[in-house]
C-alpha cells in the first residue's frame, strides 16, 4: 500500500475512493493522510467518514460529492468546520445529486463529453453548481435534461474482495459504482482482501467487475475497510461510526485520533494488530453461502 | 368531522380523552405507525435512512406484505434480518432479490418511472412540501452545512407518490425554504400538470403533531388529522405558515397493540428510532 500510494497518488490529484458505505477503503485513506499528501480534490459521492479525516488531516483542497454525512449518525463534523467557519481553511465544494455524480462517472468511464439525466428540474442546485447546464433534446420530442460533466479522477482506490495479479476484481454485495469510477480514472489502484489465482476469478467471470486491464497498482491488505465493511468478510463497525461522531467534534481529539491510530503506526498491519483479534472475530459474519452456477464446459 | 371554523376546542377534549385512554407510546412510534398504514397496498418502496426504514419494515409485516424495499444503495427486494443503521448495511444485500449498481438503480429503476413511493425528509419544508437538505443560511457561507441532495432531487421529481416523515417546528416548516434541493408542488397546479414528470410530488406528510394530504386544486399542504393530545393551535404554533385545515378533519387513530409490539419487539427492540 506505501508503494501504491506513494507512486499513484501525487499533490494536486484528483482522487476518488469509491464504495457505497460497502468496500470504502479506509487503508488507502490512512495512507494517504501518513505520507502527507497535499491540495487534492476529493472525489466520491458519500464522503463518509473516511473524507472527514482526510480532510481534518488536511489533504484536501476541493471536495467534489453528492451526500455529505455520517451515514445513519449525522454530520461530518472536520468538513463543516473547514465549509462553516473556514477553520483552518476554506474548503472548495462541487456538489451534485447521487445520479449526478455516478453519471459524471459513466460519462468518464465511457469517453462522453457530457452524461443527460432527468434531475434537477425546478432545484437551486444547478443554481450553485454551474457544470449543471440545462439542454433540450435534439430529437422530436425536444425534452429537457440536465447535463453533467465526465469525471476523470487522476486516481480512483477501489476495494474488492478479491482480485488475481493481473488486478481482475470480482466484488458481491453493494457495488455502488466501483466500476464507473475504475473505469473513469486515469491510474487505478485495488485494494483486495485477498489475492487469488486466475482460475479463481475464471470460474465465475460474471462476478469479475473491474478487469486488470485498467488497474495499476494490487494490494492485498485484509481488513482495510474497517470501519466500512467487506460483504461476506467483515461487518460494518456501527459503533466506530457513532464514535467518531465524538472524536470530530473537536479538532485537538481528532488530531489525536490521527496520530494515535494513523501517524504512530507504520501500516494497516499495524491497525489491525492495534485493534486486536477479538474486535474482529466480533464483526466476523456467519456464512451465507451462493449456489453455484453451472457455466457448462464448451470444448 | 370538525370543521375548523367551528373551532377546535370539541375535538382537542376528545383527543385529550383519547390520549389518557391509549396505551402509552412516543412520538417517533406515533410517526412509525401513522406512515406504515399510508403504504396500504404499495408495491414498491424506495426507503431512506431513519424512521423510513423502520416504517417500510413494518408496513411489510402488516399493511403491505408485498412491499418490495428498494434501496438507493443499489438493492431491490431487501429482506433485512437486522433493522440496518445505515442505508448500505450488509443485511440488504444478503437475501436481496437483486443488487444492481446504482446507475442501474437510479436509471434503469427510478428514472425510468418503477418507483411507487418513495421516502423523504429534510431540515425544511415549505407549504408546497419543496425540501431543504443543503443549508442553513447562505450557501456560500452557510450557518449550517446539511448532507445536500443524495439522491432526493431526482427521487422528488421519479417516484410516483412522495412521503415525508418530519419532527415539526417553526424552524423546519418554513415560509421560505434557504435552498430548495428537492422540488414539490409549485405553486401552479397547471404548470406542475405541465410538468410531464413520472412524480406527482408530495402527497403525505406526516410529523409528531399531525398528518397532511395536499389540496388538489393549490398543490398546498393541508392539515388533514391531529394526533391525539393535539390541538389546531399546537399544530399552528410550530409552523410558519398559517396551515390550510381539511373540512374533514380527523383524529390520528392510535397505534394498536400489535403495531407496537412489532415496533417494540421485532423491529427496534434497541429504541434507536423510537425513543
Amino acid at each position: 500500500m506505501r508503494d501504491a500510494v506513494a507512486d499513484l497518488v501525487r499533490d494536486g490529484d484528483t482522487v476518488a475512493i469509491e464504495g457505497f458505505t460497502h468496500l470504502i477503503c479506509f487503508a488507502a485513506g490512512h495512507e494517504i493522510i501518513r505520507q502527507r499528501k497535499r491540495d487534492l480534490t476529493l472525489a466520491r459521492m458519500t464522503p463518509d467518514v473516511i473524507y472527514d479525516q482526510m480532510i481534518g488531516a488536511g489533504v484536501a483542497r476541493k471536495l467534489i460529492f453528492s451526500w455529505l454525512g455520517n451515514p445513519g449518525v449525522g454530520s461530518l463534523h472536520a468538513v463543516r468546520r473547514r465549509v462553516e467557519d473556514h477553520d483552518p481553511a476554506p474548503l472548495e465544494l462541487e456538489e451534485y445529486s447521487h445520479f449526478g455524480m455516478v453519471c459524471r462517472y459513466v460519462a468518464g468511464a465511457s469517453n462522453l463529453p457530457f452524461f443527460p439525466i432527468r434531475s434537477y428540474f425546478e432545484s437551486d442546485i444547478p443554481t450553485v453548481n454551474p457544470r449543471i447546464v440545462p439542454m433540450t433534446s435534439p430529437y422530436e420530442d425536444g425534452a429537457e435534461v440536465y447535463v453533467v460533466p465526465p469525471l476523470r479522477p487522476d486516481v480512483t482506490i477501489v476495494h474488492a474482495q478479491r482480485a488475481d495479479e493481473q488486478g481482475n476484481a470480482q466484488i458481491w454485495g453493494l457495488l455502488g459504482c466501483q466500476k464507473e469510477a475504475a473505469f473513469a480514472a486515469d491510474r487505478v489502484i485495488v485494494v483486495v482482501e485477498e489475492l487469488v489465482d486466475g482460475d479463481v476469478i475464471r470460474r465465475d467471470p460474471n462476478r469479475t467487475v473491474i478487469p486488470g486491464i485498467v488497474v495499476d497498482a494490487v494490494v492485498e491488505e485484509p481488513f482495510a475497510c474497517h470501519p466500512s465493511f467487506t460483504q461476506g468478510y467483515y461487518d460494518r463497525d456501527n459503533a466506530f461510526y457513532l464514535a467518531w461522531d465524538t472524536i470530530a467534534r473537536e479538532q485537538e481529539t481528532l488530531d489525536a485520533w490521527l496520530r494515535e491510530w494513523v501517524h504512530d503506526l507504520g501500516s494497516h498491519r499495524d491497525y489491525v494488530e492495534k485493534w486486536g483479534t477479538a474486535h474482529w472475530m466480533s464483526l466476523k459474519p456467519e456464512p451465507a453461502m451462493s449456489g453455484e452456477v453451472d457455466y457448462g464446459t464448451y470444448a | 368531522m370538525n370543521h375548523p371554523e367551528g373551532g377546535s376546542g370539541g375535538l382537542t377534549q376528545r383527543a385529550a380523552d383519547a390520549a389518557s385512554e391509549a396505551p402509552q407510546h412516543s412520538k417517533n412510534e406515533f410517526m412509525i405507525v401513522a406512515s406504515a398504514r399510508l403504504l396500504a397496498g404499495v408495491r414498491n418502496c424506495f426507503v431512506g435512512v431513519g424512521l423510513p426504514n423502520i416504517v417500510c419494515n413494518l408496513a411489510q409485516r402488516t399493511v403491505a406484505p408485498e412491499l418490495q424495499l428498494v434501496y438507493e444503495s443499489g438493492v431491490f427486494g431487501a429482506r433485512p434480518r437486522r433493522l440496518p443503521l445505515s442505508i448500505g448495511d450488509p443485511t440488504l444485500a444478503t437475501g436481496s432479490t437483486a443488487v444492481t449498481s446504482m446507475f442501474e438503480l437510479f436509471a434503469f429503476y427510478l428514472q425510468a418511472g418503477l418507483i411507487d413511493v418513495a421516502f423523504l425528509g429534510g431540515a425544511q419544508i415549505d407549504r408546497y412540501g419543496n425540501l431543504n437538505t443543503t443549508v442553513i443560511g447562505d450557501y456560500a457561507r452557510p450557518k449550517v452545512r446539511l448532507p445536500g441532495s443524495g439522491g432526493a432531487c431526482e427521487i422528488a421529481i421519479h417516484a410516483r407518490k412522495i412521503l415525508v416523515i418530519m419532527r415539526q417546528a417553526q424552524r423546519s416548516f418554513v415560509e421560505r425554504l434557504h435552498f430548495r434541493t428537492s422540488p414539490g408542488h409549485s405553486g401552479d397546479p397547471a404548470h406542475d400538470r405541465a410538468r410531464g414528470w413520472s412524480g406527482s410530488g408530495p402527497t403525505n406528510v406526516v410529523t409528531d403533531l399531525a398528518t397532511y394530504g395536499f389540496d388538489d386544486e393549490t398543490g398546498e399542504m393541508t392539515l388533514a388529522t391531529l394526533h391525539p393530545g393535539v390541538s389546531i393551535d399546537d399544530v399552528r404554533e410550530s409552523m410558519g405558515w398559517e396551515p390550510r385545515v381539511s373540512h374533514d378533519l380527523v383524529e390520528t387513530p392510535a397505534p394498536t397493540d400489535e403495531e407496537l409490539r412489532l415496533v417494540r419487539e421485532e423491529l427496534d427492540p434497541q429504541g434507536m428510532y423510537t425513543k
